[in-house]
């Protein structure tokens, strides 16, 4: 019983785990259909925001809540204003374009801080279910990510900009003449997408060994949720995560972690071939 | 740099009886030519920039270092040499085009390099075709089976063989391994098995992860079901480094304690882990910095000195590389000539070799050292050494490899123990 209970927050915390790493993905590709393969430099950047500046004295809570994706969101203005703005349509050279600046930041962070910085241990300690302990910050990674996607829904919805936004990713025409400044709403866009990255990382930074080639290790799995997700934001990344997370968990739960991994991928090739564009092409497809 | 680095026990007796551990000695050496197409080269190929650089550019850093220190004290043959570095940057086609560089074009004497297994498995073979003296300084999982390498790593069998009844005999008989899914990983966990079941005691399980994993929850809740007295890491690289932070987390730290095969091998987990969640995770290598002999104390003193502000991380890595340019060095005064079969035939005649780490043999049958080993208990980023054993051989290799009865052996044995 104890292990059930184990097991199900186990389960949350790996459609969690996706939900964090895909969810600003999402709002870059899904949204405005850029493949920014330094996604997985955001989040690194954010956690090296976290362990830089608790190093300097700053709480923890203040580095991974606010200094990270702000950081990673002013960073993603810049990115936007001096890159993708010119790459918008234009799929195989952001490709390109991204992927250099995905080097460029992982070499520049190596030449600047190195890449043994020392880490952030996880906070919190741990609490016990029956003969079992497990780390209090696992419900914090959940709780994130659950609040994250709330978020993006009501800014979408229920705000003026999420509206504006919609609008213009559907049809930016129409919306220059309708008097929106679609340049500042992708700029905007962007920055929201890299600053909920920066948070993913500033979130991971404690469990993760926090080194300038972290992203690789994230970016595959953003990129299969996204995909696998379809174009509705959050429902996409929820109902992928879903489905990818609890999967592969459950395998690496009855098979090991190797089998885990092959199940992830085995799950995303199904449900593209049958879904071809993404979970929400199909079902959920008027959703956010 | 004119600090004279003591070579063997005597040239160390002698340093000690000058006083003058790592101080400066000002001694007339030999003229040096200076005519620098007249210089000895040394080949350098480890990774100085991509996702294992923190291991390759202490290696270049002593290399360097030993190459000075040598030159200190007259050169080699009456020439200076030099280092020709390259940086193969972690890309397996760059080390192939840089290996066989330094063989044709730079035409170097020895190369020293080649850091994880499959980087050695790509220019082992250029330099054995193009008869390229070759060192590889890296613990790795045993098998290489070629005479014209020096392998001065430990192997599993070298470490795991002290490591796990060292850690039974501490906390229980019951072993949880989890370990990184290939070869290394794959072949440390076959040993630690057959090390525990030697030992009288049993592995309950062993978890293998692909290098991207970064979630260890499940694994963690497995640990706890099973129960073990002691988990074994054989995890690997900067993915599975998660684990240590996930573990302590839960508050596991103070309820199984872990012995790992791979931690702080090349330095860096001890820098990126902090000490409350590294503490107390005992591992076995070939070289501590805390070793306590005059000879690796002067040695730790003169590295420091040499970099001040960018003291290299002392490791096995690092350590064996200084050693694998002294043997070298001292092959060539001994033979007084560069000619690579006679350089072998000094390095494998079984002469006994004075280190930091302690007495280093190679092995004629292997090409392997026969090396002394320590066992430590992390505690806030300094090792404290726990037990030493003496000169224990590379069992591993030497039940696959020959090199006596086959010299012309070019192949990495799978040493398979299912």
């Amino acid at each position: 019983m104890d292990f059930a209970l184990i097991v199900l927050i186990e389960l949350l915390r790996a459609v969690a785990g996706l939900v964090l790493i895909a969810a600003g993905l999402a709002i870059i590709f899904g949204m405005m259909r850029v493949i920014n393969i330094a996604h997985g430099e955001f989040l690194m950047l954010g956690g090296y925001t976290v362990v830089l500046t608790t190093k300097l004295g700053v709480n923890l809570w203040v580095a991974i809540l606010v200094l990270a994706p702000l950081f990673v969101g002013v960073f993603g203005v810049i990115v936007e204003r001096c890159i993708i703005q010119f790459l918008y349509n234009r799929l195989l050279d952001s490709i390109l374009a991204t992927w250099g600046l995905s080097l460029l930041i992982i070499g520049a962070v190596t030449v600047v801080f190195g890449n043994t910085v020392e880490g952030v241990a996880t906070p919190l300690g741990g609490f016990a279910i029956g003969d079992y302990k497990m780390a209090s910050y696992t419900l914090v990674l959940i709780f994130a990510a659950a609040l994250i996607l709330a978020a993006i829904f009501a800014g979408l919805k229920y705000t003026r900009f999420g509206l504006i936004a919609r609008s213009t990713m559907q049809n930016p025409g129409m919306a220059e003449a309708l008097g929106v400044n679609s340049k500042l709403v992708y700029m905007a866009t962007f920055g929201i997408g890299a600053a909920l990255t920066g948070l993913a990382g500033g979130l991971l930074a404690p469990i993760a060994g926090v080194v300038p080639s972290m992203g690789v290790y994230f970016i595959g799995q953003a990129f299969i949720t996204v995909v696998t997700g379809g174009s509705a934001i959050v429902a996409g990344t929820l109902s992928a995560s879903t489905m990818l997370g609890t999967l592969s968990q459950s395998v690496t739960f009855m098979s090991g972690p190797v089998f885990g991994d092959a199940a992830l991928l085995l799950v995303a090739l199904i449900l593209l071939r049958l879904l071809p564009q993404g979970i929400t092409g199909r079902i959920f497809s008027r959703s956010l | 740099m004119t600090v004279m680095k003591p070579r063997t026990r005597r040239d160390f007796m002698r340093t000690a009886a000058m006083g003058a551990g790592a101080a400066a000695v000002s001694t007339v050496f030999p003229a040096i030519s200076a005519d620098a197409d007249d210089a000895i080269l040394v080949g350098g190929l480890h990774d100085l920039s991509g996702f294992i650089d923190f291991a390759g550019i202490p290696m270049n850093q002593i290399m360097l270092m030993a190459i000075e220190e040598i030159n200190a004290q007259g050169g080699l043959l009456g020439r200076e040499v030099k280092g020709v570095v390259y940086d193969p940057q972690s890309n397996m086609s760059l080390y192939s085009q840089y290996a066989t560089q330094l063989a044709l074009k730079d035409k170097v004497a020895v190369v020293m390099g080649g850091i994880t297994s499959a980087s050695r498995e790509t220019i082992r073979p250029i330099f054995h075709r193009f008869k390229t003296l070759y060192f590889y300084n890296t613990l790795y999982e045993g098998g290489v089976c070629d005479r014209n390498e020096i392998t001065l790593g430990t192997t599993p069998a070298q470490t795991v063989e002290q490591l796990v009844p060292h850690t039974m005999n501490l906390w229980g008989k019951k072993v949880y391994t989890i370990a990184a899914d290939y070869n290394y990983g794959q072949i440390t966990a076959a040993w630690v098995k057959r090390y525990v079941e030697q030992n009288g005691g049993e592995v309950l399980s062993t978890d293998f992860f692909p290098l991207d994993v970064t979630n260890f929850g499940p694994t963690i809740s497995k640990i706890q079901e099973a129960k073990p007295d002691m988990v074994m890491s054989v995890l690997v690289g900067t993915g599975h480094l998660g684990f240590y932070n996930q573990w302590a987390a839960g508050g596991m730290k103070d309820e199984i304690p872990i012995a790992s095969t791979t931690f702080g091998a090349a330095g860096a987990e001890i820098e990126i882990i902090k000490p409350e969640v590294a503490n107390g995770i005992i591992t076995c290598y070939g070289y501590y910095p805390q070793i306590d002999s005059p000879m690796n104390n002067a040695w730790v003193e003169s590295v420091k000195k040499r970099y001040p502000d960018d003291t290299p991380f002392l490791t096995e890595l690092s350590a064996f590389t200084w050693e694998g340019m002294m043997i070298w060095a001292d092959a060539v005064r001994t033979a007084g000539s560069l000619d690579r079969m006679a350089l072998i035939e000094v390095m494998e005649s079984g002469k006994e070799y004075e280190f930091p780490s302690g007495r280093v043999t190679i092995d004629r049958k292997t090409h392997h050292a026969i090396r002394d080993v320590y066992v430590a208990d992390l505690q806030d980023k300094q090792y404290v050494i726990k037990e030493k054993f003496s000169q224990v051989q590379p069992v591993d290799t030497q039940t696959v490899c020959d090199l006596e009865k086959d010299p012309n052996a070019n192949k990495h044995y799978e040493i398979s123990l299912n």
